[in-house]
């Protein structure tokens, strides 16, 4: 009974390297504050990756348009500052149940068909609030952006600063905040079920489980995640754009959790850090090209495998599974 | 006599409440009819097998009660409650649960978690987030006795992908038994198992609680004719007979039509 319930509860325990791993991310801005602005950008594409990974990790739904939900929090977070009132954490709040909102609507849409269908429907809803953010340049500026947005202090004290350093630590605070509430979901008896359904749909009705539903709650959940990710890149940029749309968006996070590793929370924080860097430090060496060595290493790690590349001693021993059957 | 030693459930077939009913149910794909006026009724408590050839169209039948089909015509009642139109997971949620014939598993979960998911779901906490998985004592305290009942305590952390087929068979029945069914509807619980895992199945299909109503599909006879104290025979669709192991057993019709040979009704 006993050893069965910490087997249980096992997963759901935070281990020790965590609040280390932690520390150090926050004392990042302060250590490097000449860093400060990538340390931000780092914490809102990984927390753009964890809402993908609630998704596709667990819950096994492919999307191609996560970005339709990140650049409407990020309109949303932005023309709420510069409309209504420039508080970021309200705006983030706002950000959020904006996208919230939009991934209900959305999630109707790909509760029918299959890997394929879903693909194609999440990219056409990115496309499509690309498109109507063109052209209602009247509210959003249109393809010059929408400028001029300034934000207030964090809780009316921490004003953000040019170095970014303040908005590094309000990035990596909310980041920090639903990463520990998205543990909390992954390991609960909904976050099995969701991966019941992934795994399985069709016994996952068998016993019962509304896959329908749940499958709209967690895209629904998803979106509001990404579009906190969004709001904050409105947010301590001051600016929205029509990229936060792009396909690239979504395709980039796709790769994130490619390279972190997907159905892990961490994965997708992982990947954020990997990505940012070798585009951050490849495209120092080589500002045109750095798209080569970003697809060369995604090549290699899909053919090579994660763990194989992580473990050098393995290159020189047969392949696992060639090992076990011999 | 193998019939006579399995009517230790007590029920006799014509006092015990029906709790699942069909009345002339229909199935068509296009021109073919695969389910052609079926009314079986399932009693309380019963061991019920429904036997016949290959497409007589006893997987079409669970898919109409279970909801994965819908009927062309006929009803389907649920201790008294029409469920003709329902939801295949409201149905559940009313007890009537099935196994499949091909293991459908949660590859990636353990036993453990597996069972620990099924029960929090039947309990209610599966749309619980903010507490983990077994966090609920009732839940694991269920897991426990499911494990055990199954043997599965053992490879109890091991992922589901990894099992042996046999335990994978012994979960694929677990899984059904955490929904706390009323009506339990086996399809081919022993279909290829090998020889030495066979034996730990029929016990557990043995203990099944007396209390569930059970509806078995199955080829082996044996099993059939030790299990059940009634049988339903499926031919093309349409039911051809139906009675106790010993009238199946001595009746002419099913040993043309169904078995064709007749020494394999003799063993016993």
């Amino acid at each position: 009974m006993k050893a069965m319930q910490d087997s249980l509860l096992a997963p759901s325990r935070f281990q020790a390297w965590e609040p280390l791993l932690w520390l150090l991310a926050f004392a990042a801005p302060w250590v490097v504050p000449g860093h400060a602005l990538i340390v931000n950008e780092i914490a809102i594409v990984a927390l753009f990756a964890l809402s993908l990974d609630l998704i596709l990790g667990y819950a096994g739904v492919v999307s191609l348009g996560h970005a339709a939900f990140f650049g409407f929090g990020a309109y949303t977070a932005a023309l709420f500052a510069k409309l209504v009132m420039p508080d970021p954490l309200t705006g983030l709040l706002v950000g959020m149940a904006g996208a919230t909102v939009l991934g209900a609507v959305c999630s109707l849409t790909i509760l029918r068909g299959s890997d394929l269908t879903r693909l194609m429907v999440t990219l056409g809803m990115a496309l499509i609030l690309l498109e109507l953010a063109n052209k209602l340049d009247w509210l959003t500026g249109g393809s010059d952006g929408l400028q001029g947005v300034v934000m207030g202090p964090v809780l009316g004290r921490f004003e953000f600063d040019l170095m970014g350093q303040t908005a590094a630590w309000y990035s990596l605070s909310v980041l920090l905040g639903l990463f520990v509430l998205a543990r909390r979901w992954v390991h609960s008896p909904l976050g099995a079920t969701l991966k019941a359904l992934r795994d399985n749909p069709l016994r996952a009705m068998a016993i019962g489980i509304n896959v329908q539903l749940r499958l709209a709650v967690v895209y629904t959940v998803a979106a509001g995640v990404a579009g906190a990710a969004g709001a904050l890149l409105a947010q301590t940029s001051g600016f929205a754009s029509l990229d936060v749309f792009a396909l690239d968006r979504s395709a980039d996070v796709m790769l994130m959790l490619v390279i972190g590793g997907v159905g892990w929370l961490y994965g997708g924080v992982l990947g954020a850090v990997v990505f940012k860097l070798l585009h951050d430090v490849i495209s120092g060496i080589t500002p045109q090209y750095w798209t080569f060595w970003i697809g060369l290493f995604l090549v290699v790690l899909v053919l090579v495998g994660r763990d194989r590349l992580l473990k050098p001693r393995s290159w020189f021993g047969k392949p696992k599974a060639q090992r076990d059957s011999a | 006599m193998v019939w006579q030693t399995k009517s230790t459930t007590g029920f006799g077939m014509s006092s015990a409440p029906i709790v699942l009913k069909t009345e002339g149910l229909v199935k068509k794909f296009g021109g073919i009819t695969a389910t052609q006026d079926v009314n079986l009724s399932i009693a309380q408590g019963a061991r019920h097998a429904l036997i016949g050839p290959n497409g007589a169209g006893k997987t079409t039948l669970i898919n109409l009660m279970t909801g994965v089909l819908e009927p062309t015509e006929g009803r389907i009642t649920l201790e008294g409650v029409d469920i003709t139109r329902m939801a295949p997971e409201q149905r559940v949620q009313r007890g009537l649960v099935r196994t499949f014939q091909i293991n459908q598993l949660f590859a990636s979960m353990t036993p453990l978690e597996t069972l620990a998911m099924v029960v929090s779901q039947q309990q209610g906490l599966g749309g619980r987030w903010w507490q983990p998985l077994g966090a609920n004592r009732k839940v694991v305290e269920r897991c426990e006795q499911l494990l055990s009942l199954f043997r599965l305590t053992e490879v109890m952390n091991q992922r589901t992908e990894v099992l042996a087929y046999g335990k994978r068979r012994l979960l694929e029945m677990a899984i059904a038994l955490a929904c706390e069914p009323r009506v339990l509807l086996l399809d081919e619980p022993v279909a290829g198992v090998p020889a030495g895992e066979r034996e730990e199945l029929l016990h557990t299909v043995a203990a099944l609680p007396a209390n569930v109503s059970v509806m078995l599909i199955e080829h082996d006879m044996d099993l059939v004719f030790d299990f059940a104290t009634r049988i339903t025979v499926l031919v093309n669709g349409a039911v051809l007979t139906e009675g106790t192991p010993q009238e199946i057993a001595n009746d002419p019709q099913v040993k043309s039509v169904y078995l064709g040979h007749s020494e394999e009704l003799t063993h016993g």
